[in-house]
């Protein structure tokens, strides 16, 4: 390494530059909260119902088998647009139906398929987190996934 | 071993390993079940398999590092550690908190976002064990000399315990959990983990090579530098598609690409210092954890991350079997390899014995190594098959999962050669000390230059 360079021109250039980067990490991220609250995503339809599909939702841990807007465990679908991929974009009642029939129905018992377990959730539980997979698809995802097979 | 108080790091290694152990037996069960979908499926569902899997990985992780922390403290500040008393108080309560998790999520206790599952008790324990260690640390350097090393190393470990607290915030807006749950997640792995990582490589390196600490020293920041010029705003590459504002594609893009420069600048540097380094240390396997685990980091964190962060790449194999494979090895060399690399060197120490047991332990890196390479190359073929099946051509999820089966039989061969390789590992450490030493040219052990 060039012998220019001290190890406390180094140290400075450390602390300068990580302070430098992490105020505009800081900036970008308080325009991205504030884009993601009033451009991207729904605040009007976030209503307690969709608040409560969340807490449904993470009390059961349907991320670590599925994954949502990409992340999760990769073992079952993604959730992100599964609203699209019930129709619920042209009838919302026939996909409300379709996903709350499809949660009751597990397990499947399948031989050699990978199969959900039962949750036990109650009608308001299913309608919440159906709502909160609704939302959710309504969110701007800069055109992602690339096809509805999620 | 100079100080007596550095002894406190061996219940931490211990602790951490046998934690370690149980991570590898998670981790083979979740692979189980990819290719035998009934097993377990009433006892244990997968996903309590995977959050078991991925918990224990953080949680002995950070035991690692504090262990690796006590250890090498004394030695850089040439002070004994404060208190003893307080860092066999903090390993119980974190110790507490990481088996009550594991506990409850057996049987159906957690919170649900990926990787901070931990219900809130066992997060407020977390908080507070954290606090005591660097209460603790953070005495004993103030007491002693402050080295770059040192001082690095606390950085690292207060900026990840500031971080954590996002844990603690969870909005009901997802796409607004998603912006600040990164700020833990990335800013943790991808950020200021790799300070740790780094001091510690730096300390080893100081030590087994002999080269100058100021030569090493001005590397050190220069890598961390590195780190978190391109690391902080490298977090855009999560932030592609959960609803943030489109800048974060090129922004994103060009920072994360960045971020492969400080693995490859630690690459560099490892090999530099160990042909420029003229001491001919005794404990070769410790050396060949050092420059595996610097070598892996740049595969790992770095190639395979690039792999799949430009914004229009990520664009089709975001969340596939790609990331999978990138996280497997990211975790392995960057920190994994680095945590055992330090083991190995200071274990000799420890049980004040010479490097013992070598040749076991070098049986280890190398099945330990392949085994995980060989793992990620099953997933990235897995990955690129289901990416170009289900986002290219657009069949669904589940038919694409069995044009993926293959992959994950091999996947769960190489975990078995994993849970093998630690079980050496596990014996080289722990068992009788045996003296063994690989056969060097002209290399007799040179007794008392340990250290």
């Amino acid at each position: 390494m060039a012998e220019a360079l001290t190890r406390s021109a180094a140290r400075n250039i450390f602390f300068g530059g990580s302070l430098f980067f992490f105020i505009v990490f800081v900036a970008l991220t308080a325009h991205t909260h504030w884009y993601m609250l009033n451009v991207s995503t729904d605040s009007d339809a976030l209503t307690e119902q969709v608040r409560m599909g969340k807490h449904v939702w993470e009390q059961n841990s349907c991320i670590n088998c599925h994954s949502i807007l990409g992340e999760g465990a990769y073992f079952a679908p993604e959730l992100g647009n599964v609203w699209t991929r019930y129709g619920g974009r042209d009838n919302p009642d026939g996909a409300r139906t379709g996903l709350k029939a499809w949660i009751r129905a597990q397990p499947l018992n399948i031989p050699g398929r990978r199969s959900m377990p039962s949750f036990d959730l109650s009608e308001e539980e299913l309608d919440a987190l159906v709502s909160f997979l609704e939302w959710t698809d309504s969110i701007d995802t800069q055109g992602w996934p690339p096809t509805p097979a999620g | 071993m100079k100080y007596e108080t550095q002894r406190v790091a061996y219940p931490f290694f211990a602790v951490a390993m046998a934690l370690f152990a149980l991570q590898v037996a998670f981790g083979i069960l979740a692979a189980t079940v990819y290719v035998l979908p009934e097993f377990l499926a009433e006892a244990m569902p997968f996903h309590i398999i995977r959050m078991s899997h991925t918990n224990l990985l953080v949680v002995w992780l950070l035991l690692g590092f504090m262990g690796c922390t006590y250890y090498l403290l004394p030695e850089e500040a040439e002070v004994d550690i404060h208190s003893p008393m307080i860092a066999y108080v903090q390993l119980a309560i974190f110790a507490v908190a990481g088996a009550g998790a594991l506990l409850s999520y057996q049987l159906g206790i957690h919170e649900g976002r990926e990787f901070l599952e931990q219900p809130l008790w066992s997060k407020i324990l977390i908080t507070v064990s954290f606090l005591m260690f660097l209460y603790n640390t953070s005495l004993t350097l103030a007491k002693g000399r402050k080295t770059a090393i040192s001082l690095v190393l606390m950085l690292g470990l207060w900026l990840a315990a500031v971080f954590w607290l996002f844990a603690f915030y969870n909005p009901g807006n997802l796409a607004v959990d998603k912006l600040y749950w990164w700020w833990v997640v990335h800013l943790w792995v991808e950020g200021v983990w790799e300070l740790i990582m780094a001091s510690l490589l730096a300390y080893l390196l100081i030590k087994m090579t002999g080269v100058d600490r100021e030569i090493i020293e001005k590397w050190l920041y220069v890598i961390i530098g590195l780190a978190l010029f391109s690391g902080l705003l490298g977090t855009g590459h999560h932030y592609y598609w959960i609803g943030s504002p489109g800048y974060w594609q090129p922004l994103g893009s060009i920072f994360s690409t960045l971020e492969v420069l400080p693995f490859f600048a630690m690459v560099m540097f490892s090999f530099f210092m160990f042909w420029k380094g003229r001491r001919n240390h005794p404990n070769k396997a410790a050396m060949l954890w050092t420059l595996g685990s610097a070598t892996l980091a740049f595969f790992g964190a770095g190639v395979w991350g690039f792999m799949h962060t430009l914004s229009f790449v990520n664009y089709y194999s975001h969340g596939t079997q790609v990331t999978a494979a990138h996280g497997h090895l990211a975790f392995f060399g960057a920190y994994v390899m680095m945590i055992l690399a330090v083991i190995t060197y200071a274990m000799p120490q420890l049980r004040r014995v010479q490097p013992y047991n070598q040749v076991l332990n070098m049986w280890s890196f190398w099945l330990m190594t392949s085994a995980m390479c060989f793992m990620t190359f099953t997933l990235t073929f897995a990955g690129v098959v289901q990416t170009h099946l289900q986002r290219v051509m657009g069949i669904n999820y589940m038919e694409v999962q069995e044009q993926l089966q293959l992959f994950y039989y091999m996947r769960l061969g190489a975990g078995m050669v994993v849970a093998v390789a630690a079980i050496v590992y596990f014996i080289a450490i722990f068992g009788p000390a045996r003296e063994q030493a690989p056969a060097t040219p002209g290399g007799e052990l040179a007794a008392g230059t340990a250290g």
